[in-house]
């Protein structure tokens, strides 16, 4: 068993003194290579907090922090970053296109931050179009694509740096149940075909049910009590 | 991120809000374009002022004048020497009385021509013969009042057709100024080179005499005054003419003198003979020093020009600010997902600061460009019209050392605007970047 990603007893708090708001106070869990994991909970219930701190935008409070074994504490600044450039996807409810853009350029903004070069920048942004059924709109501007088009423009830049691990955080929360539905197979059509971890934030149960594993939180701990509902 | 890639974004992302670029543009374009031209004007005085040094100037020569005393208004008036030589009862104004102030200037006597060449580094001293002929006539074309330019002595002609003056000759010879031409009845200044002329003056008794002498010249005007100038032997037959039927007892004096000295000598050693001769109570001036002080007046007013352009791009530097500000608050959402995506603040920073320094390229550049475009036609106007007087002054030239200077200036100036927006946009939290403003959904 790979252990791509493990948290032992991490603890996230925001503010100081009596505005103090504890947003998780001691969650372990570890994620395995290959496996699809949903974070699931009401608003507020720290499920945003645990995937920020797993896809390392934010360091825990306390705890420790596992990427393929080594202490995400002890890396430093620019390791992170290119971890995150390297082996991190994201996808997010909101699509954060750059609306004047190209959709190619879009898709190769990872790419571009790590320096690949402009023919091989284009080559696998094209590649990456082509999965998701795309290459007709690559020179289009993002901002003229629908929702779901849309939505398909992010997960192929998610995946256009041959990520080890996808974070979605409520990847159908602002499309319709069709679009919805075409955007989840996708995700866990990647995570077949190509063995991309997926670790997915949401408060739908049904996208939830289809993951190999949940993880209920509530007031900032796991419910261990949530998966049997 | 590749260097190259930074800047393509940049330059995508500073064109992203037109409008607000553009005004922000327009903004340094005024200070950029002010401080080119006056730029433009400094190198062109200057050039002209060198131009006419090394045209005109003689190396190694001073003209020396006893140092105007000073403080009379706050001391009052300095005891009255009856030995002291004052210029108007010299040789050097003739009968015609001073053309001074009341009373003549303070004047050189022999005592000073001595203590002056006794000065170490000095080679010769000879006093400045000045003559005060009544007219010149071409012909039978009229008679014309005829001004003599002193500073013969220092410098050469910039001819407009004819021979420098020989010293060495007896026969009688004397340059004319440009503008005399016409007056004279000469057609152009090649007619004029080699023609006689006859010069009304009167001597001390005011008998008028008449002297016949060869223009062998025609000068050009230049800074240090028009005037027609004598050769040697002119000047001595007209101070003959002058001084004839003077008492012998009028004490002698000169209005000014010229001292020689090795014109290799270190400009360094030059301005300590200067001092040396200063503290005995002479002002010695090289022609460079006379034209320099035209320099001087046109240096200042290009430093109050510059200022001005100075303050219009300190303006602009704020409007730079606020540009960038916008953008970055703008862009937080993308600046946050860059940093999820593992872009550093460094390269963050760069994106930003670069993009001021883009809009300050794109404001020097457009600036140094019109103005280049605006100032060659109009300086050769001016050249043709208004300053025609003063043939060779281009008074706008654009240097490309200085243009490049200026641009280089306003890039830093916009570089450092940058720094403010760009730290404020390094040091954002992606977490937080990234639910700014969650409703826009794109």
């Amino acid at each position: 068993m790979n252990q791509i990603l493990e948290a032992r007893d991490i603890v996230k708090s925001y503010g100081q003194g009596s505005s103090k708001f504890d947003a998780l106070s001691g969650v372990s869990l570890s994620v395995t290579a290959g496996e699809t994991v949903a974070i699931i909970g009401k608003s507020g219930s720290g499920k945003s907090t645990l995937m920020h701190l797993l896809a390392l935008l934010d360091e825990p409070g306390g705890g420790e922090l596992l990427v393929n074994g080594a202490d995400a504490s002890k890396l430093k600044k620019s390791q992170l970053n290119h971890l995150r450039n390297e082996d991190f996807g994201f996808v997010f409810q909101q699509f954060f296109l750059i609306p004047n853009a190209t959709v190619l350029d879009n898709v190769v903004l990872p790419l571009t931050i790590a320096g690949v070069g402009a023919k091989e920048r284009r080559a696998r942004g094209l590649a990456a179009l082509e999965q998701l059924e795309l290459t007709d709109k690559a020179k289009s501007k993002a901002i003229n694509l629908s929702g779901g088009q849309k939505q398909r423009v992010v997960i192929a830049r998610a995946l256009v740096n041959n990520p080890k691990v996808i974070f979605a955080d409520e990847p159908t929360g602002n499309l319709d149940s069709v679009t919805g539905a075409i955007v989840e197979d996708m995700l866990f059509k990647l995570n077949r075909e190509k063995g991309i971890t997926l670790i997915i934030v949401t408060h739908d149960a049904d996208l939830a049910a289809r993951c190999d594993r949940q993880i209920f939180m509530r007031d900032g701990r796991e419910d261990k009590a949530g998966i049997v509902k | 991120m590749r260097v190259q890639d930074v800047l393509a974004s940049a330059v995508r992302n500073s064109f992203r809000n037109k409008l607000r670029t553009t005004l922000t543009v327009v903004a340094i374009f005024i200070g950029a374009f002010t401080l080119t031209i006056t730029s433009a004007i400094g190198t062109g005085v200057s050039d002209y002022i060198n131009t006419q040094v090394t045209a005109i100037g003689t190396p190694g020569i001073f003209t020396i004048s006893k140092a105007t005393q000073t403080g009379i208004v706050s001391t009052g008036p300095a005891t009255y020497d009856p030995n002291a030589a004052v210029s108007s009862g010299g040789s050097v104004i003739g009968p015609n009385g001073p053309t001074g102030l009341n009373g003549g200037t303070a004047a050189l006597s022999k005592e000073d021509l001595a203590s002056i060449a006794a000065t170490s580094g000095i080679t010769a001293v000879n006093p400045l013969i000045a003559v005060t002929p009544d007219y010149i006539q071409y012909a039978n074309n009229g008679t014309y009042k005829l001004r003599v330019n002193t500073n013969a002595a220092i410098s050469k002609a910039s001819l407009a057709a004819g021979n420098q003056l020989n010293n060495s000759t007896s026969d009688l010879q004397l340059l004319i100024p440009t503008s005399y031409l016409e007056n004279l009845g000469y057609t152009d200044a090649a007619s004029a080179a080699g023609s006689t002329v006859t010069i009304g003056i009167k001597d001390y008794q005011r008998v008028s005499h008449t002297v016949t002498a060869t223009v062998v010249g025609v000068q050009n005007e230049t800074l240090l005054g028009s005037g027609a100038e004598l050769n040697t032997a002119l000047l001595t037959e007209l101070d003959a003419i002058q001084n004839t039927g003077k008492p012998t007892t009028t004490a002698e004096g000169y209005a000014a003198a010229t001292a020689t000295f090795d014109p290799a000598m270190s400009s360094a050693n030059v301005k300590a003979l200067q001092k040396t001769l200063a503290d005995a109570g002479y002002s010695a001036k090289t022609v460079a020093d006379q034209i320099g002080t035209f320099q001087a007046v046109i240096d200042g007013i290009v430093g109050v020009l510059n200022a001005f352009a100075g303050i219009a791009l300190l303006a602009a530097g704020f409007g730079i600010i606020n540009t960038l500000l916008m953008s970055v608050q703008e862009r937080t959402r993308e600046i946050g997902l860059m940093k999820a995506m593992g872009m550093g603040s460094g390269a963050i920073y760069a994106l930003f600061s670069l993009e001021a320094v883009f809009i300050g390229f794109l404001g020097s550049a457009i600036g140094a460009l019109v103005a280049i475009g605006i100032g060659t036609p109009l300086s050769s106007f001016l050249s043709n019209t208004v300053l025609s007087g003063l043939p060779g002054l281009n008074i706008l030239q654009f240097a490309p050392a200085s243009i490049a200077v200026i641009m280089a200036i306003v890039m830093f100036i916009a570089f450092i605007a940058g720094t403010l927006p760009a730290s404020k946009a390094a040091r954002q939290n992606p977490i937080e970047a990234l639910r700014y403003c969650a409703e826009l959904n794109y």
